[in-house]
């Protein structure tokens, strides 16, 4: 765990109090039970505004408390531990956008009610099922951008969309030549198409050719955060069954096999955890520093494979009671595979890396 | 190292077998069933009982070739290996499936078969055959999983009958299911040597379940409570305390069984990464990464089938049942996995607008898939199995 400050643990705590007080996992089936279009529950949504979580990575000139990535991470990964449902993410990684290419006016326009909460917003980026920045086909002319955005993480709810067109990123307004339909996928969650038709699209023109992807960039070591908690949850979850799950007359966490195969997915998701704190840092620290794509790419790898590997060992070492429903691993499950997907997978970001290395 | 344990008839015959199965296939097989596949109806679901399919299910029930490899005189179509396979291939030519199957044919029938009494096989051995009656396995408790013989549910000895309470757990297809092949305590002071298999009427009073839902969404297995339930003596297959011994070599026939389910079938993954990922010039997959783990697969697939292969030819079910349900689950797993993941988030699909049906089956059979490493022994107690009674091994204590 990173060396953290005084006011960072003091978030880290109040998150964890919070998420266990008020957003158990017991929320999440409740609200997977419910099957709202939104996919989240948006009172808890505004409990999380005014705790002032919204604004963690806005500037105080915007309404936020400008108190950086690591910090949000914290969060992120505390909520995540009990699939806590909300646009936080996406928010973030919007208003990023916008903040890196945003005008002063736009600035003022939309961050202050991202980081009130009163203002949900999410970036469209992908068209089809795979993730592929390099094949972007949204067209704006005119001041009118035309073009199909698939997969559209909190697409359902959003009122503000940062959206890649073939030049540039775009704000579009949900509103009119905006048509949402939703998509029911395994983790319950929002991943709308969004199709736009003539709507109004207003350029982000800052931050220089590399804005899309030193957002998505964002977007993956963001998104690693929330697989981290994710993955540590469920590990810490079946460490405590193994120690107490009695067969052959002793506990099954007396069983080397299984004290290997803990000992070597601990291992695992410290590696991956190194890699997220070191992603968050960077997104801190050197603001435009060449490097964040291949350490934006290991933190997301890395969470991808640690997650992948630890929501199936969830199941396994639960035996039987891990496949039912009314037990919680196969929320982990159901939501991994939807996050490993997201703004790349493994081997996407293999390549990326192995490119950005020059070779 | 191939031994086969019968003479191969001649090419001739076979050949003329081939003509035989290949007209009594056209004369019976309802041509609407053609691609349908009714091998897991017999297990999962309520029954299905539209006339074409129990007109289909009658013919192959009748002529015993549902059963293949049975004896004539159970009901079974009492052929050889090789004229199994002819058959095989002449179902699978006219696109026809074998819609006799289920718990009894896979696991219970050939356990029965081996260490039932002739009034037991002759009771129940043509009614499988025939797919009248559908079986479930109770196995399992709350405490008894992996150590199974850890099993508490007692049948209380009552001159010619027993009385039978306790609980059994993740029964699969217990509500559908007319009778239960369950080890049951007679002995409390043994371990092993106080397990009984004995078999029961699921609708005998007494007899509850309780569907549990699973990950997937769906309901296949439920608690099963027995509360006073009488079962006759005549319903104990072997002797008291016989139970465990009887019970692990049905485990092999599941094992076996579920080593072999579904592989290799479905889309060809190559191709629908093709589509979906897209090709180089030369026709390559695009993503290296993916394109290896394809062919990975593929490969260790082939070596797979040829391992079940060698092994039915070595002597048909034993240890080495654990290695191929160790490896055909692993590699099913995996086969899903890919699936999804070549697919992106469009394999994701739970339910509703934008996905096919094909994509929301993949990812039912993805989660429910799981579960192929946990039942029928899991891939660790296997991979036990395989070091301490194949490798010699031994256990510290
Ligand atoms: C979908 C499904 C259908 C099923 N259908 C049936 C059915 O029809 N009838 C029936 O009787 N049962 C059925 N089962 C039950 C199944 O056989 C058990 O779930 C299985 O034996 C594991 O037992 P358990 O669930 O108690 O897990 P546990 O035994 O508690 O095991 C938990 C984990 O610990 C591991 N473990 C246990 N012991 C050791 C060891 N010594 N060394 C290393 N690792 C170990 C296991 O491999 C597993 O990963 C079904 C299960 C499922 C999931």
């Amino acid at each position: 765990m990173a060396k953290l400050s005084e006011e960072q643990e003091m978030l880290r705590d109040m998150a964890q109090n919070w998420v266990r007080g008020e957003s158990p996992v017991g929320a999440w089936r409740k609200q997977r039970d419910a099957d709202t279009v939104a996919g989240y529950d948006s009172a808890v949504y505004g409990e999380m505004a005014a705790m002032g979580w919204t604004g963690i990575t806005v500037a105080e000139a915007h309404g936020g408390s400008d108190f950086g990535w690591m910090s949000l991470g914290l969060v992120v990964e505390e909520c995540a531990k009990t699939l806590t449902a909300s646009p936080l993410v996406a928010c973030a990684i919007a208003a990023r956008a916008i903040a890196l290419g945003g005008t002063d006016e736009q600035k003022a326009k939309y961050l202050p009610a991202i980081a009130s909460g009163e203002l949900v917003a999410t970036i469209a980026v992908d068209e089809g099922p795979r993730h592929d920045p390099a094949t972007i086909t949204s067209k704006v002319a005119d001041g009118k951008i035309n073009g199909t955005k698939a997969f559209v993480a909190e697409g359902d709810s959003a009122g503000l969309f940062v959206v890649a067109a073939t030049d540039g990123l775009y704000l579009v307004e949900d509103g009119a030549g905006v048509t949402k339909s939703r998509r029911q996928m395994v983790d319950h969650r929002s991943h709308a198409e969004v199709r736009f038709d003539g709507a109004a699209a207003d350029k982000l023109t800052g931050g220089g050719d590399g804005l899309l992807d030193r957002v998505l960039d964002h977007a993956r070591i963001l998104t690693a955060a929330e697989m981290l908690g994710m993955s540590q949850q469920a590990f810490d979850q079946t460490l405590e069954y193994l120690k107490q799950r009695v067969q052959f007359d002793r506990i099954l966490a007396s069983f080397q096999a299984l004290q290997h195969r803990m000992a070597d997915l601990f291992g695992d998701i410290e590696l991956t955890r190194s890699a997220v704190e070191a992603g968050l840092g960077a997104l801190d620290s050197m603001g435009d520093n060449g490097d964040l794509g291949q350490i934006a790419a290991i933190a997301k790898a890395r969470a991808n494979d640690s997650l992948h590997r630890m929501s199936r060992e969830m199941v396994q070492l639960h035996g039987g009671i891990g496949m039912t429903d009314e037990f919680d691993a196969g929320f982990y499950l159901k939501r991994a595979r939807p996050l490993e997907a997201a703004w790349g997978n493994s081997s996407f970001l293999r390549d990326r890396f192995a490119r950005l290395g020059g070779y | 190292m191939a031994s086969l344990a019968e003479p191969s008839p001649s090419a001739e015959a076979l050949d003329a077998f081939r003509i035989e199965a290949r007209d009594w296939i056209a004369a019976h097989f309802p041509p609407a069933l053609k691609g349908v596949d009714m091998s897991r109806s017999a297990l999962e679901g309520p029954s299905d009982k539209s006339a074409d399919k129990e007109a289909w299910r009658i013919a192959m029930g009748e002529k015993g070739w549902g059963t293949p490899t049975w004896p004539q005189r159970y009901g079974g179509g009492g052929l050889s290996d090789a004229e199994a396979r002819v058959l095989q291939q002449e179902l699978a030519r006219a696109g026809a499936s074998n819609p006799i199957g289920g718990m009894g044919v896979m696991m219970f029938g050939p356990t029965l078969l081996e260490f039932g009494s002739e009034e037991q096989k002759m009771e129940h051995i043509p009614r499988i055959c025939r797919a009248e009656v559908r079986w479930c396995q109770g196995y399992s408790e709350p405490n008894a999983g992996s150590d199974l013989a850890n099993l508490q549910c007692f049948a209380e000895d009552k001159g010619d009958h027993y009385i039978v309470n306790g609980q059994k757990t993740w029964t699969s297809g217990g509500q559908w299911a007319d009778k239960c092949f369950a080890l049951v305590r007679t002995d409390k002071s043994k371990k092993q040597g106080g397990i009984s298999f004995l078999l029961i009427d699921m609708d005998a009073p007494g007899v509850e379940v309780k569907p549990i839902k699973m990950i997937s969404g769906l309901s296949p297995f439920c608690e099963t409570f027995f509360t006073n339930v009488a079962v006759p003596k005549t319903n104990r297959v072997g002797d008291e305390g016989q139970g465990w011994t009887i019970g692990k070599r049905l485990l092999q026939h599941e094992r076996t069984n579920i080593s072999g389910g579904r592989m290799g079938g479905g889309v060809s993954l190559s191709e629908l990464a093709k589509a979906c990922v897209g090709t180089d010039a030369e026709g390559r997959i695009t993503d290296g990464e993916l394109r290896a783990r394809i062919a990975k697969l593929e490969m260790d697939g082939r070596a797979f089938a040829a391992t079940a292969m060698r092994v039915a030819q070595e002597g048909g079910v034993s240890v080495a049942s654990s290695i191929l349900k160790i490896n055909g689950t692993k590699l099913m797993q995996e086969r899903s996995e890919l699936l999804i993941d070549i697919l992106g988030m469009q394999g994701l699909g739970w339910e509703g607008e934008g996905f096919t049906n094909e994509q929301i089956e993949a990812v039912r059979v993805w989660l429910f898939g799981k579960a192929t490493t946990i039942y029928g022994g899991s891939t660790e107690i296997q991979t036990n199995i395989v070091a301490k009674r194949i490798l010699g091994m031994p256990d510290m204590g």
